[in-house]
């Protein structure tokens, strides 16, 4: 509100103040909490409370020095990056033809795509349960590929689908017809001005094979838990200062993830800004 | 560009030009398809499949037909007003043989007793004692001799419901109901109905979680899209950053504040304001804060992308015709945000409802919600015809509200301006 010419009473000033404040409050609740327990893994004490007694990286040390903490963060990647590379394939495809395909049944059929994300996570994993178990995918490493696959899949649609609905397809047809072949056309100007979109796509892929934990608590054996998972019986049983080292990594990779992601977008934008 | 083609062209040309821009429509609608086609396959492989099956077993029922089959077979066309004959009473003797050599009694057990508690005993029992097949005619004797409960009816007629194919025992069940023995359905005894009460909390942990959204969100929406530019987006960070953590990390964290020695009791208890640790968790104000907590995301960015959207020469025009800024507020703005509100409070909602990892980690017993009971039937006690039922319920409530969610935001990109 470029300031604030139109706040002229009194109220409207106690009004605006009132909102800041509150925002404020809101803004501590929700960033306190992830700030609060970093610093708590560097502690040089078990008890996870402040003022810390001393600092010290032993908690990171634990986690390095646990093959199940790494095994898990492991198999996370795994999981993570098999499923990312499966659900762009499949989401870019089918982002790639919904852009075309004109029919009444199109609603329909986004819909069906975009509901792994409506589906309480419970749902799907108990009928991946049932569905997998007699077919021998529970407790492998396909099977937690294959489900977390089906979660990614529509952000890549919507992500994907929406940088190709802002672009602009005479671009193509200028290249073919400055002589560009198809698949020259396609590597030096349909590819750099998609990119985004697709890297954003696989950054929310991976996000959210990263971050998933209902359907491993189903179908992963022993062998196949992922961090998240990790870190839920560690919560279950006991919180160790293992468990904040944990988290601050995890936080890491998500800070990594939305600065890449925010990156991109404002590349995005600069190149329409730069195109109009 | 066609219609330059078109005039262009020898009119004599014209019907088979049109004719080739037809079919080239026509190929490009078939490729498109095909290049869905792969994710569709997938989706029905390792989504749908898997949810339809889900729901098959939510009225499936199999176990008493395969492990007493002439029973079933000598039940079918029993009346159910008297005790059945003899035939049924013989049938199930060499059934109940035939099935203690299989191992495979427990299986029956297990069902039966989920329609009448005991029939787990009546059965076990029976197998136990009975040494061999009865000789012709005093099957019913023997039977009753060794357990009086073969006289009963409400015995047999537990058997017939359960003799499948389908069943509508377990919906019935998700919902507090039952069959009894003249067919019509009632209210389950006290003793099993606890269904209703644990959608009835489910339902009012997410509206209460939806509400804290709302009022914390509102203020933020407001002040994100009213700020210049540059500021409201260095603000927005603090609403992705907690959006893109684990909820794990997230979840871990309340548990580190919250808890009986966690920050918020020490620092309260070093200010001196508190002597004894308040509870904050394991209860239900510690899993309303933390879902809140991870939900907040949600809400505030739809109301931000439709508040984004007010023109600000709305409240411009309303002060300059002479309205009080809260009249002009409460009439002009307000209702110019409803849409965002419904959006962000359902979509808040829908995901609430669902909920299973939060409130397992830091709730009590009283505050579970219906996933954690479709997970445990599922993994513990395996009882999977109810925990698909539960499911089933579940998955139409939220199906439901996605409907509604969608006719709310069609047209409008809230989920591309929420996403990116």
């Amino acid at each position: 509100m470029s300031d604030n010419s139109s706040l002229r009473t009194p109220s409207q000033r106690i009004a605006w103040t009132a909102t800041i404040a509150i925002s404020t409050l809101v803004f501590i609740f929700l960033i306190a909490p992830i700030l609060a327990i970093m610093p708590l893994s560097f502690s040089s004490s078990s008890y996870l409370t402040y003022p810390l007694p001393g600092l010290s990286l032993r908690w990171y040390d634990d986690f390095i020095n646990s093959p199940r903490w790494m095994n898990s963060l492991k198999n996370s990647m795994i999981i993570g990056v098999a499923s990312t590379i499966l659900s762009m394939v499949l989401g870019t495809l089918a982002a790639l033809g919904l852009a075309q395909w004109k029919s009444r049944f199109k609603p329909l059929v986004l819909a069906f795509v975009l509901s792994p994300v409506v589906v309480p996570g419970v749902i799907t994993a108990v009928g991946l349960y049932f569905f997998f178990a007699p077919i021998g995918l529970t407790g492998s490493y396909l099977g937690l590929i294959l489900a977390h696959t089906a979660l990614a899949t529509p952000f890549v649609v919507i992500t994907v689908g929406a940088t190709l609905q802002s672009f602009d397809t005479n671009l193509a047809r200028a290249a073919a017809s400055l002589g560009a072949s198809p698949f020259y056309a396609f590597r030096r100007v349909i590819l750099p001005l998609i990119l985004p979109g697709l890297a954003s796509g696989a950054l929310f892929a991976f996000a959210t094979s990263f971050d998933e934990v209902v359907i491993v608590l189903f179908m992963a054996g022993p062998e196949q838990r992922t961090l998240p998972r990790e870190m839920f019986s560690g919560i279950r049983e006991n919180i160790s200062p293992t468990i904040t080292a944990a988290a601050v990594i995890l936080t890491t990779v998500s800070v990594i993830l939305l600065a890449t992601l925010e990156a991109l977008r404002r590349r995005n934008e600069r190149l329409k800004a730069g195109g109009a | 560009m066609v219609n330059a083609l078109l005039t262009g062209a020898n009119a004599s040309t014209e019907v088979p030009l049109k004719r080739r821009l037809r079919r080239a429509e026509r190929t490009r609608q078939v490729k498109a398809l095909v290049l869905v086609l792969p994710l569709l396959v997938f989706l029905l492989f390792t989504f749908a499949g898997p949810i339809a099956g889900m729901l098959w077993r939510s009225v499936e029922d199999r176990e008493v037909r395969q492990v007493l089959p002439q029973t079933v077979a000598a039940l079918a066309s029993w009346d159910g007003t008297d005790l059945p004959d003899e035939n049924a009473y013989a049938a199930l003797a060499s059934d109940i043989l035939a099935a203690r050599a299989a191992g495979t009694i427990a299986i029956a057990a297990k069902r039966l007793n989920y329609a009448l508690n005991g029939f787990r005993t009546i059965l076990t029992s029976t197998a136990r004692n009975l040494k061999a097949v009865p000789e012709r005619g005093t099957a019913r004797e023997t039977l009753g001799k060794i357990n009086p409960a073969w006289r009963e009816r409400t015995t047999w007629t537990t058997i017939k419901d359960a003799s499948g194919p389908v069943t509508g025992f377990y919906l019935l069940a998700a919902l507090d109901l039952v069959r009894n023995a003249d067919g019509t359905i009632v209210a389950a005894p006290p003793d099993q109905a606890i269904y209703r009460d644990i959608f009835a909390r489910t339902f009012l942990i997410s509206i209460s979680v939806t509400a804290l959204c709302l009022i914390l969100g509102f203020p933020v929406a407001y002040l994100l899209a009213t700020l210049p530019p540059a500021r409201s987006n260095l603000l927005m960070i603090f609403v992705l950053l907690p959006f893109w953590t684990s909820l794990l990390v997230r979840t871990c964290a309340w548990i580190v504040l919250l808890q009986s020695k966690g920050v918020v009791n020490d620092s309260l208890h070093w200010l001196g304001i508190i002597d004894e640790p308040l509870r904050l968790i394991y209860n239900r104000f510690g899993v309303c804060v933390a879902m809140t907590h991870v939900l907040l995301p949600f809400m505030i960015l739809p109301l931000y992308s439709s508040m984004k959207a007010i023109s600000p020469a709305y409240m411009r025009a309303a002060a300059s015709l002479g309205a009080p800024p809260l009249a002009a507020f409460l009439r002009i703005y307000l209702p110019q945000t409803l849409p965002g509100i419904g959006a962000g409070s359902l979509l808040v909602f829908i995901l609430a409802l669902g909920y299973y990892i939060t409130p397992a980690l830091v709730g009590g017993a009283a505050d579970q919600m219906i996933s954690y009971f479709i997970a445990l039937y599922t993994t513990e006690t395996a009882n999977w015809g109810l925990a698909s039922a539960l499911g089933a319920v579940l998955l139409l409530a939220t199906l439901l509200l996605a409907l509604v969610y969608g006719k709310l935001v069609q047209g409008r990109q809230v989920t591309g301006g929420m996403k990116n």
